[in-house]
């Protein structure tokens, strides 16, 4: 096996495993080491990690793990990712967390960092609200203030900390590691026949696994390597996939989609590309982050800004990409994502923008009715494109 | 004197028909006269802020609850998902979708174009709603952050950090909130009218605390999912007007009034209990039934909490610091009436269980809602292991009667009910 498939699959296998065991090697490196969890969707983890702690996503299990005990504290009408992602804690496997931050994204999350309390007395589990009033003189100043109370936190779990000077040094490495990313999906965009989305998206969610100085090892390592592979062009539609902010696809339905199509941009956990552009590191680091947040962001269902309309904001993406079609998924019982869902349809409908809408769980396992259907809509596209 | 109790019996059921038909002609004829409507939601609704502009205020939540109790929500429902809404979304979004799309025509009347919309985040639900409307009507849309139940260790209290830096933000917003509004509704802000509207809401504070304390006595004199509702709706509605304070006066003395004859809700009240949720509204009626059948009365609810106004024991404002007072009351609400009512509602059921005398809770996970009913499972559990108090779980919608399977809920309410009664019975009582 060649270097970068060794690589590939090496990393493949650790976004799969449900014991994380890029945490545990951390910690046995670090007896002492202090890890965070955060929820889907953005986190500031420049905060942990300027105190020395690792901040871990906690991004569901996919169909690693049989859903038990979390069943009986979640009503089965909430999605698959907040009761997995229960399950792991349940079940043990997040037992190394000192603290659990749940970002106020939607109403399940929010209602589950309930359940954590009532089940993890020990645990610190705290709600991060992020503003939907983006317009706000204020926003900002409650942000970095609000970052500044996790940070106090932090620092007290750590027994360190954390100076203006130790935050600048996180925002360096994390915005390198946005730079990475961004080339990635550059690549990714360009040469989509040289790195697959299953591949290039298992590289990104490695990043909220690991330290972020050895993620950028990873991907530079990974970058030096992709141009050498030989692969050809091949006939396949360029589509943008939309869907993936929160609940993850399973991998074999990207692999699924991508076996049809090129896809060439997606929002697949958009929370670790969320800041755009680098985050200054002179000034107020805190409040620095608070502006980018704001001001130098993607978009989600789950953030309320009316500077960026989302249905304007997946067009640009399709435009700027490059794209000529787009793939529009929610995970069932998503209120956001369902809704955002048919926002994007009627955007679609009205550009003329061939599009096919899909619902999925974390946990499917059968593939067969969308690999029909992924096939059929390339095809037709392709006959009329051609 | 001597008529004057018997005509005090069902008082309260006239006057919140008029004070109903009243709103729905407000509604009806907005349009038509030019005067600007505003859409806002049950928790946090603002409406203080609004009838200083004169806006006619819609509550989108309480139309589509309407629409169920009459009977036809389905319609509604169905003309949503044929528009692209998934069955997994909200049943109050997908009623007033299909009602904005057929028209805005209510079987009580016609709901106006909203010209500003204000929605809290205490439901992150409200926002993907409030821009439903954005895009169909391209009206302004204002989204009040309320940041507010934090989870371990930060505390609803004027001490802390937390809660000093919500809010200075909160106060920031309501600032604008009001530019906004003077820009909508083209008049200038009268920080009087302002107080006036306040000062009503103090008084209707008062009388809804009164209200819902008289429940505590036996046998209760009102069901608080029945008539809960209506004290819900007219809480919200009239909220600031002295007509919406007269009419909880009305309800104290009906109250007072039942309690010195006797009457209680039902003719004989055997087991007491909170309703932990909403009710399911195409079938309310037999939703109550259900329970009265064995004698069982809801004498409280974490509903008439958070759907309530949010109004906390002690709550006033402080006319002397309006804004910043209602900042402050409104910070309170959102950590304490409604987003821990829902989030976190284990010490507050247990509270509620010992003072007013509680036999067991029921849980009403609603499908489409994830705000009111996510962790509910865990809350019954946690109480069972806890405190030993006993809890059922039924599980349908609140608007949609596709979700309503009665023979199973009928099941478990029955079993439930048995369990009450030996329970009773190994205990001696
Ligand atoms: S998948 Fe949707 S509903 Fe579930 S936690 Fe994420 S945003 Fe919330
Ligand atoms: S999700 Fe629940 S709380 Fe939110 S609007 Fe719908 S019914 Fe109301």
């Amino acid at each position: 096996m060649d270097e970068l498939a060794e690589v590939l699959e090496e990393t493949r296998a650790l976004v799969e495993d449900p014991d994380l065991p890029s945490v545990r090697r951390w910690l046995e490196r670090n007896p002492q080491g202090k890890v965070v969890g955060h929820f889907q969707v953005y986190f500031p983890e420049e905060v942990a990690h300027a105190a020395g702690v690792l901040p871990v996503r906690i991004m569901g299990a996919g169909s690693a793990l049989q859903i038990r005990q979390a069943d009986a504290r979640i009503a089965a009408f909430v999605c698959s990712i907040v009761r997995s992602s229960l399950e792991l804690a349940l079940s043990g496997r997040l037992d190394f967390l000192s603290m659990f931050v749940v970002p106020s994204i939607c109403d399940a999350a929010r209602n589950s960092c309930g359940v954590w309390v009532r089940n993890f007395p020990n645990l610190t589990c705290r709600v991060l609200y992020l503003p939907h009033n983006t317009g706000s003189s204020y926003a900002a100043t409650y942000l970095r203030d609000e970052y500044r109370g996790i940070a106090g936190i932090i620092e007290e779990m750590a027994g360190r900390s954390i100076t203006d000077d130790s935050l600048r040094t996180s925002i360096a490495l994390f915005n390198e590691n946005r730079r990475l990313l961004r080339e990635l999906y550059r690549v990714k965009r360009e040469t989509p026949w040289l790195l697959s989305t299953v591949e290039a998206y298992t590289l990104t969610r490695a990043a909220g696994l690991m330290p972020r100085e050895e993620h950028n090892a990873l991907l530079r390592r990974v970058l030096d390597l992709v141009p050498q592979r030989q692969a050809k062009r091949q006939d396949k539609i360029r589509v943008v996939f939309e869907g993936g902010f929160c609940e993850q696809p399973p991998l074999d339905m990207l692999a699924v989609i991508q076996d049809a199509c090129y896809i060439v941009d997606d929002d697949l956990l958009i929370g670790l590309r969320w800041l755009i552009e680098d985050v200054p590191t002179e000034g107020d680091p805190l409040a620095n982050l608070a502006r980018a947040y704001l001001d130098q962001s993607s978009y989600s269902p789950v953030q309320r800004d009316p500077r960026k309309p989302k249905a304007q904001m997946l067009l640009r993406r399709i435009r700027e990409s490059g794209a000529e079609a787009a793939i529009i998924a929610a995970p069932k019982m998503c209120e956001p994502g369902l809704e955002e869902q048919v926002n994007y349809i009627r955007a679609l409908e009205a550009a003329e923008i061939p599009h096919l809408v899909l619902e999925f769980e974390e946990k499917m396992a059968v593939f067969e009715q969308l690999r029909m259907e992924v096939e059929t809509f390339a095809e037709s596209l392709l006959f009329e494109l051609a | 004197m001597t008529n004057e109790g018997p005509e005090r019996i069902g008082a309260t059921r006239k006057e919140s028909r008029r004070l109903l038909d009243l709103w729905w002609q407000e509604m009806t004829t907005a349009d038509e006269t030019g005067r600007p409507a505003a859409y806002t939601f049950v928790m946090g609704s603002l409406n203080e802020i609004l009838r200083v502009f004169d806006f006619t205020v819609n509550f989108p939540e309480i139309t589509a609850l309407q629409t169920a109790i009459r009977g036809q929500s389905l319609g509604f429902l169905q003309a949503a998902e044929d528009y692209g809404y998934s069955p997994d979304i909200c049943g109050y979004v997908k009623v007033d979708v299909g009602l904005q799309l057929k028209g805005r025509d209510h079987p009580h009347g016609k709901v106006p174009r909203p010209s500003l919309v204000v929605a809290t985040n205490m439901c992150n639900t409200y926002i993907k709603w409030a821009e439903f409307w954005e895009h169909l009507y391209q009206c302004p849309v204002f989204v009040l952050d309320l940041p507010a139940w934090r989870g371990t260790g930060a505390e609803a209290s004027l001490d802390s950090q937390t809660f000093q830096n919500d809010l200075r933000y909160v106060e920031a917003q309501l600032r604008e909130l009001i530019a906004l509004c003077e820009r909508v509704a083209g008049k200038p802000f009268d920080v009087d009218r302002l107080r006036e509207a306040m000062a009503e809401v103090n008084r209707m504070a008062e009388c809804y605390h009164d209200v819902l304390a008289l429940n505590r006595r036996r046998p209760a004199p009102f069901n608080a999912v029945r008539e809960g509702v209506v004290y819900q709706g007219i809480s919200n509605l009239f909220r600031g007007s002295p007509e919406g304070t007269r009419f909880f006066e009305v309800a104290r003395e009906e109250l007072r009034e039942r309690i010195r004859l006797g009457i209680g809700t039902v003719p004989d009240e055997k087991f007491r209990l909170l309703l932990s949720g909403t009710a399911c509204y195409p079938y309310f009626r037999r939703f109550v039934e259900l329970f009265e059948e064995w004698g069982g009365v809801f004498v409280h609810s974490t509903y008439t909490v958070f759907a309530g106004g949010g109004f906390l024991p002690g709550f006033a404002y402080d006319l002397t610091r309006p804004i910043e007072s209602l900042a402050e009351q409104l910070l309170y609400s959102a950590w304490l009436g409604f987003s821990t009512p829902m989030f976190s509602p284990q010490e507050w059921l247990a509270q509620t269980v010992r003072e007013w005398s509680v036999d067991g809770i029921c849980f009403h996970g609603v499908k489409s809602c994830r705000t009111t009913s996510a962790g509910l499972p865990d809350v019954r559990e946690w109480l069972r292991t806890r405190y030993d108090i006993p809890g059922l779980f039924i599980q349908s919608d609140l608007v949609d009667p596709r979700l309503w399977a009665e023979a199973q809920i009928k099941n478990r309410v029955d079993a439930f009910f048995e369990a009450l009664a030996s329970r009773r019975a190994v205990a001696g009582r």
